[in-house]
């Protein structure tokens, strides 16, 4: 029973090839976006590479890039099918290399599905990568003078400018860091000396933040300083103040800013997938369809174009049963130099496709 | 004598209306670019016209857009009797007035030309405009309780964020006035009131600057706070401090950033100049070149295609002469009233 059947008469069937061929080049400007789409995700990923811990959330736009390109030349290739299949003298050597297209196509759509789901299945891994990141930044905010720390400084300091945040759940993460490094500090002073005393760790510890930390939107000249002391600051209330600082934290900022990026494409790549999908069953409507022409008495008569030649059961068991043809093919050969009559016999009843040399065995 | 003369047969005016049909499609969309740049430079001014205390001049971006919709005009309609120029009978209806549209076109690059001079020279107002607003800003910075002011102090601590700038000139700016309100000073404290005792204002000055002045590539925490104290501080020397605050003032990096535009919108209104002459020379060519056929009923003859039909000298004689003429044409006939009224 043939899946899906349709006619097509020789109008038809130039419809669908110019149809196709247009479809075909519209789903190669979309391989090129998809491709463009990765390159962006990846620039934004590696430009706050400093603050991740792991590459793992990479794999989306590693994937999206590779599609991308594999996409625009799975349909140019469609594209110079459709402009052949009009020729008779031209479609036929296309026939094998229809097989792979399939394949490769079905396989593209397959990717895409993938990447939609890990953006959202690898969500808690990039929350993860940050959180450690962003706790190695705030740690090493300091050590201005060490190779290969020293520029921890600006990038966390700029990181909480652009993303309007503090710290790596909020504005506390500092007070339980040394930030100030020690290079800056009179260890002679008795406030430092006490400072130092007042913890385990021996770190100056500060109930301060950075000057980055500070929010533009208050009304208040900035107060970075003795955030818990009340009494420090005039007409100051430490559980009362809300625009003096950015309330948010980085680790959630950048979560949110990463989801929504990838949120906004999800869309585009879904979109894509549907216009793969349809140049996929055109262009098998039009092999069917042509091959059928061509085997006609008269070409330009009606034929017959379908999805599948049998049923989508039997297809199936075909094509299992040539895996395994194929897998037999392999093992039998050794077989058949120790015993080339019985494996003959035995080739014959099994696999009558083959194109097995040994003569069939008359025993 | 006319001024570059160029014989020409069917296929080269063919080829010619051709090219010049191109063109003027370029040309829309350079009339398009125009139009664009103006309306950038326009929503850019009024991005920051608080900075400029409201009064910015906006007549330079409004001027692009106007250049810009009338070269998008002009240039479809030229593209248009470019077209028709390859059918005698379309082109009859366009012919009368396509010398008068010749000498608007000329005019019109002559103003556009003007245009590209004045971007390059409306740097120097700019430059007096933003200084005054920025003076004014800083006075305001602390006003975030007074209506139609209280955004004042986020504004400037943006811009110098963005712009990497601190005060008008440099951060000593920030040391000759108030910049926080008095609504957080306690004025019971003695140091509050020896600040405010020690000048004439009665301001409560201190050499400290705000938050937005910091620079993030300083190795040390940012010291904002007695900056001219070196005791105040360990290991600290005003002097020779240099990566603390950012050590441009706002007025240069604001000039050069609107500058820098300007220079490139004027370079860009010059190129555009350039096409839109290059297509005034390729329609006077089209132009005279049809209008010259040696045998007007059959459209394959010869003809010629010239610039000016006299030399240069000559044109303009002709010019001035006609303009007497009309000078005096109104003269003769007062003349000519009088003496009618008084010989009947």
């Amino acid at each position: 029973m043939v899946l899906l059947k349709m006619k097509f008469t020789q109008q038809r069937r130039v419809r669908l090839a110019q149809g196709l061929w247009l479809l075909s080049w519209l789903a190669v400007m979309c391989g090129a976006f998809i491709f463009c789409l990765g390159v962006y995700l990846k620039t934004e990923l590696l430009r706050r590479a400093e603050v991740m811990d792991n590459a793992e959330i990479h794999v989306v736009p590693n994937i999206l890039m590779m599609v991308g390109l594999a996409s625009i030349g799975t349909n140019w290739v469609a594209s110079r099918v459709c402009q052949d299949s009009m020729d008779a003298s031209r479609f036929p050597r296309w026939k094998v290399l229809l097989l792979v297209w399939f394949g490769a196509a079905a396989l593209l759509c397959c990717l895409l599905v993938a990447v939609v789901v890990l953006s959202y299945a690898l969500q808690g891994r990039l929350e993860e990568s940050l959180k450690v990141g962003l706790r190695n930044g705030i740690r090493f905010y300091k050590d201005t003078d060490v190779p290969g720390r020293c520029f921890q400084k600006e990038t966390i300091d700029r990181l909480q400018m652009e993303f309007r945040c503090c710290g790596n759940n909020n504005f506390k993460d500092w007070f339980e860091v040394q930030w100030v490094s020690n290079r800056y500090l009179d260890f002679t002073s008795k406030d430092v000396k006490d400072r130092i005393r007042s913890n385990v760790d021996g770190r100056y510890l500060l109930d301060s933040v950075p000057f980055s930390c500070c929010n533009p939107a208050s009304p208040r000249p900035c107060l970075q300083h003795h955030l818990t002391d009340n009494s420090a600051h005039y007409n100051y209330e430490y559980q009362a103040e809300e625009l003096n600082l950015y309330s948010r934290g980085c680790r959630q900022a950048l979560i949110d800013y990463y989801m929504d990026l990838m949120n906004s494409t999800g869309p585009g790549v879904l979109s894509v997938i549907l216009i793969q999908i349809s140049v996929l069953v055109s262009l098998r409507y039009l092999q069917t369809a042509v091959d059928g022409a061509m085997a006609l008495e008269n070409p330009e008569g009606n034929s017959e174009g379908y999805l599948l030649e049998k049923g989508l059961k039997e297809t199936l068991e075909e094509v299992k049963a040539n895996v395994l043809d194929m897998l037999k093919f392999g093992q039998v050969d050794p077989a058949a130099e120790e015993s080339p009559e019985a494996a003959g016999g035995e080739k014959a009843a099994d696999s009558p496709t083959e194109k097995a040399a040994s003569p069939p065995s008359t025993s | 004598m006319a001024l570059m003369l160029v014989k020409f047969d069917l296929k080269k005016r063919v080829k010619l209306a051709q090219t010049v049909w191109f063109m003027y499609w370029f040309a829309v969309m350079a009339g398009v670019l125009v139009l664009s740049m103006g309306l950038f430079f326009k929503i850019e001014l009024r991005k920051r016209s608080e900075l400029m205390d409201n009064n910015e001049s906006h007549f330079l971006p409004n001027l692009l857009i106007l250049m810009g919709i009338i070269t998008c005009g002009i240039n479809a309609f030229g593209g248009k009797v470019c077209y028709d120029s390859l059918d005698p009978t379309k082109f009859v209806k366009w012919k009368p007035m396509l010398k008068n549209f010749l000498v608007f076109c000329v005019c019109f690059n002559a103003l556009l030309l003007v245009t590209a001079v004045l971007c390059f020279l409306m740097r120097i107002p700019l430059q007096f405009t933003l200084a005054e607003g920025l003076r004014n800003g800083m006075r305001f910075y602390k006003d975030t309780d007074t209506p139609g002011r209280c955004y004042m102090k986020r504004t400037l601590d943006l811009m110098q964020m963005e712009f990497r700038c601190c005060g008008n000139d440099n951060f000593r700016d920030w040391f000759e006035i108030q910049w926080v309100s008095n609504r957080y000073l306690d004025f019971s404290a003695k140091e509050v009131k020896d600040r405010i005792g020690s000048n004439v204002d009665g301001q409560y000055l201190m050499d400290g600057v705000p938050f937005s002045c910091c620079n993030p590539s300083s190795p040390r925490p940012c010291i904002q706070y007695q900056m001219t104290n070196n005791s105040a501080h360990y290991s600290y020397d005003h002097y020779t401090e240099d990566l603390n605050v950012w050590k441009r003032g706002c007025r240069d990096a604001l000039l050069s950033y609107y500058g820098g535009m300007m220079n490139t919108i004027g370079a860009l209104v010059v190129l555009v100049t350039m096409l839109e002459v290059a297509v005034t020379v390729g329609m006077q060519y089209v132009h005279s070149s049809l209008s010259t056929l040696a045998n007007p009923e059959d459209p394959e003859s010869e003809s010629e295609g010239w610039i000016l039909e006299k030399t240069v000298k000559e044109t303009f004689t002709d010019i001035m002469a006609k303009m007497k003429a009309m000078g005096k044409g109104s003269k003769v006939e007062e003349g000519g009233e009088a003496a009618g009224a008084t010989v009947s």
